[in-house]
């Protein structure tokens, strides 16, 4: 535990890529297998399921310690997170219970009180917790805790909070909330797994995907030269791509390149293997029986075939909106009229397993040519995503132009002799997206963040003219710099006009250039409209607030759209 | 004007005290027919080699800042955030890094480099604001690390050395002329996560010229004052929790909003 904890301190005190990246690789190269194969399970991304909630973690900590209620809410919004909240007063009473304010009331008294016998006796025989070992802490402290009563728990609880430092105080407090979370991307961690092992960082992150369990063995097969461990289920590192950020003329020929739609809709991986289908989304979520269509017609494919797709909704030739899909994801029972409501397609970009054999390493123009043919006998669902023809990059830009009407969200460009490779690489697959939609937007509303956020105001809530009227039509939450959330942060504060709860109207004022995706009608919002991912592009500082666009002008982007 | 000599000032007596805040910083303690006032200003209790001690000055009526006031902020024995920034300043070295620390430079720049002297005699690095006030100091007579100004040096990224700067040059055009570095941020505020991950500071080192909570509530008891007057920062929070405790206290106003937060 203290190794790890030292870990996670050292991760989270520096936001530089390789400081993280050689704490990681000094904790592997000392770690045993079994505590190595825990940190890789939360480094990432993974959780434990909740054994307490933040609220009952709160009010336990409150009662144990006999602190006034209002003086930890008020912590709690200073702080952000409760976690963190308890590991810092718990500090701070710790060191100072004996000596603080001895003539104060009756404080001492409750201190006292509250300290549960079982604490005393439990230290005595274990002394020395702090250095278990991480998988003796998961596997035994921590899992015990779910078989016993909530008396127990909060015994136990207040027994650690006693004898942690307060780096452990925290992580044991998020554990048990399973809100643990480490700032290390996946990246990262597969860039020192391969730097410790010695392989590739391609194999590494092939290994991590899918499911698997926290084990010694599961450790000891991510770190070896030659793996026998194949689990039938297990997908393939997702091969992402960069925008393109230069003229596309830079990129050569466009015979060259293979030009297709970005589709707007779950990017997932179908294995069939043994018999068996399993669909994976790219955040690595089992969309086992979310998509029966699939499942079934997926039957036909030949034997051992891995495809690399997007899930759409889809009827007539044409994609259907992404909110009607998000009715699909929710579900857990799929029922003959959602099928219906939400026609689904998997419109299949590459092949990465055919006939068994992995042939990510075959370029993309043979890897199309095996798609074909596998999809030849396949029912409808299974769509492969077809070529876009264009002479050359001036016919390509005018296609794009037509991506909205197409409703998709711009082009996929890949060399042709590409590789199937892994995680988010430049060069040899570009994704070109249209241009999003913008309005200018008047600020009304704003409230506080959470995490690192608390204390600031940075959800913010944005208005278009109706006549003389602003009605609210988005939410943001992010494009602006830490020092303009500061800034606008501190002018919120000065010119607040109303608080409701934690929301505060502000005098409308700022204009601000949103970006959004997509525009649709709306009956549950006052705008009668509502916008696809909408986000803060710029501050128009320049711009009065009279000079912000209308409703009227937002309507006619819907019609344009349609 | 030294600590401790009293003076008239029409009825009242009127002295000043070590506060412990910064060189020079002091309580005002104020005397009318008897009744004693004493204004803390702001002021710490952690040992500080560039400053007198916070002098304990018994009173009837005590005004106490309360940046601080919380629970969540203690802070940590000095020597150990010196060793902190000692061993992160030497890890950049090995890295061939430039270590660039911000903080206040009245005050904080001058007790980081005297407390430093416990791990190293090497010379640090100084911003242009940091340098003159540090002068200062060191004219007072107070002990420090042997400093050069950053201008001066003719290898202006200096690498594997330690610079102090304000917080205003944080991503300033000043601060480019360092290739390669890591920055470093010391004060209370670095206590609490949020504040070091949404600064985009690589380092938050925590390190306070104020009182810290157990030093407010120790303090208000120790000066015997049967009446509690806070000002500056959360008044409000540590006037209820003194109240609820039993000893009677109130805001003071103040139109200061400067490091308060709600």
């Amino acid at each position: 535990m203290k190794a790890f904890s030292n870990l996670y301190e050292a991760l989270d005190s520096t936001t530089s890529t390789n400081g993280k990246v050689e704490a990681m690789v000094s904790y592997f190269r000392e770690a045993p297998a079994h505590d190595a194969a825990w940190a890789v399970f939360f480094l990432s991304g993974q959780r434990l399921k909740r054994l307490i909630s933040s609220r009952k973690l709160a009010d336990w900590f409150v009662e144990t310690q006999g602190i006034p209620d209002w003086l930890f809410r008020e912590s709690y919004i200073s702080v952000g997170d409760t976690a963190e909240t308890i590991a810092l007063l718990n500090d701070t009473f710790k060191a100072s219970a004996s000596s603080l304010l001895s003539h104060l009331s009756d404080s001492d008294d409750v201190i006292s009180e509250a300290v549960p016998e079982i604490s005393e006796r439990q230290l005595s025989l274990q002394p020395q917790e702090a250095d278990d070992s991480l998988a003796d802490w998961m596997e035994n402290k921590i899992k015990t805790l779910e078989k016993t009563d909530e008396e127990n728990r909060k015994n136990m609880l207040a027994h650690w909070w006693r004898t942690l430092d307060q780096r452990q105080v925290f992580i044991v407090n998020k554990l048990l909330s399973g809100a643990f979370r480490v700032g290390v991307s996946h990246n990262l961690l597969v860039r020192a797994l391969s730097e410790v092992s010695g392989l590739e960082q391609p194999t590494i992150a092939h290994r991590l995907m899918g499911h698997w369990e926290p084990t010694a063995d599961f450790y000891q097969q991510l770190v070896a030269v030659e793996t026998t461990r194949m689990d039938i289920s297990k997908p393939y590192p997702f091969f992402l791509a960069y925008p393109l950020e230069k003229d596309a003329q830079e990129l050569g020929p466009v015979q060259d390149w293979w030009l297709e739609w970005k589709w707007d809709g779950i990017r997932a991986q179908c294995i069939y293997r043994d018999g068996q289908v399993f669909l994976w989304s790219r955040g690595e979520d089992l969309l086992q029986g979310r998509f029966p269509e699939l499942e079934t017609a997926a039957l036909q494919l030949p034997e051992n075939t891995v495809l690399d797709g997007e899930i759409l909704a889809y009827s007539d030739d044409m994609p259907l909106p992404f909110s009607l899909l998000q009715t699909r994801i929710g579900r857990k029972k799929i029922t003959q009229k959602v099928m219906t409501e939400a026609p689904v397609v998997f419109m299949a970009y590459d092949i990465l397993e055919y006939e068994g054999r992995d042939i990510r390493t075959l370029p993309l123009h043979e890897r199309k040519a095996h798609l074909t043919a596998c999809l030849m006998n396949v029912n409808f669902p299974f769509i492969p995503s077809p070529r876009i023809d264009a002479e050359n990059w001036e016919e390509a830009e005018r296609l794009r132009h037509e991506s909205r009407q197409r409703e998709v969200e711009g082009f996929m460009m890949k060399r042709l002799s590409s590789t199937y490779q892994s995680g988010r690489k430049k060069g040899d697959w570009w994704k070109w997206k249209v241009d999003p939609l913008t309005v200018d937007a008047v600020l009304i509303y704003a409230q506080a963040g959470t995490g690192r956020r608390a204390n600031l105001f940075t959800d913010y809530t944005f208005a278009v003219w109706n006549d003389d009227q602003l009605v609210p039509v988005a939410k943001a939450y992010s494009g602006l710099s830490n020092e303009e959330i500061e800034t606008l942060d501190h002018w919120i504060r000065m010119h607040t006009r109303e608080k409701f709860g934690p929301v505060r109207s502000v005098e409308p004022y700022h204009v601000f250039e949103l970006g959004f995706e997509g525009i649709s009608e709306s009956k549950r919002h006052k705008s009668g409209v509502a916008l696809r991912f909408p986000r803060i592009l710029r501050w128009r500082s320049d711009k009065p607030m009279e000079e912000a666009d209308s409703l009227e002008n937002l309507r006619g982007l819907l019609h344009a759209q349609a | 004007m030294p600590y401790g000599e009293p003076f008239q000032l029409g009825d009242a007596q009127v002295s000043f005290h070590p506060a412990g805040h910064i060189l020079g910083s002091a309580q005002v303690r104020v005397e009318v027919d008897g009744e004693v006032w004493v204004v803390s200003g702001d002021y710490k209790r952690d040992p500080d080699p560039t400053c007198a001690p916070f002098e304990v000055v018994p009173c009837h009526h005590f005004i106490t800042e309360a940046t601080f006031a919380l629970p969540i902020y203690r802070w940590q024995p000095t020597p150990q955030t010196a060793k902190e920034i000692f061993d992160w300043w030497m890890a950049c070295r090995q890295k061939n890094r430039t270590a660039l620390l911000l903080c206040y430079a009245l005050g904080k720049s001058q007790r980081v480099l005297a407390e430093l002297q416990r791990y190293t005699d090497e010379p640090v690095y100084l911003h242009g604001a940091v340098d003159g006030l540090t002068r200062l100091y060191r004219d007072a007579g107070v002990s420090m690390l042997p400093t050069l100004p950053v201008m001066d040096s003719k290898k202006s990224a200096l690498p594997g050395e330690l610079v102090i700067a304000p917080p205003s040059a944080f991503r300033s055009i000043w601060m480019k002329r360092f290739k390669d570095l890591e920055t470093g941020f010391a004060s209370g505020w670095m206590r609490v996560r949020a504040g070091r991950r949404m600064k985009g500071y690589d380092r938050g080192f925590v390190l306070s010229d104020h009182a810290d909570w157990p030093q407010l509530l120790q303090t208000v008891q120790e000066t015997g004052a049967k009446q509690v007057w806070v000002t500056h920062g959360k008044s409000d929070l540590l006037v209820r929790y003194l109240n609820e405790s039993g000893l009677s206290a109130g805001v003071w106003g103040t139109h200061y909003t400067g490091e308060s937060e709600e």
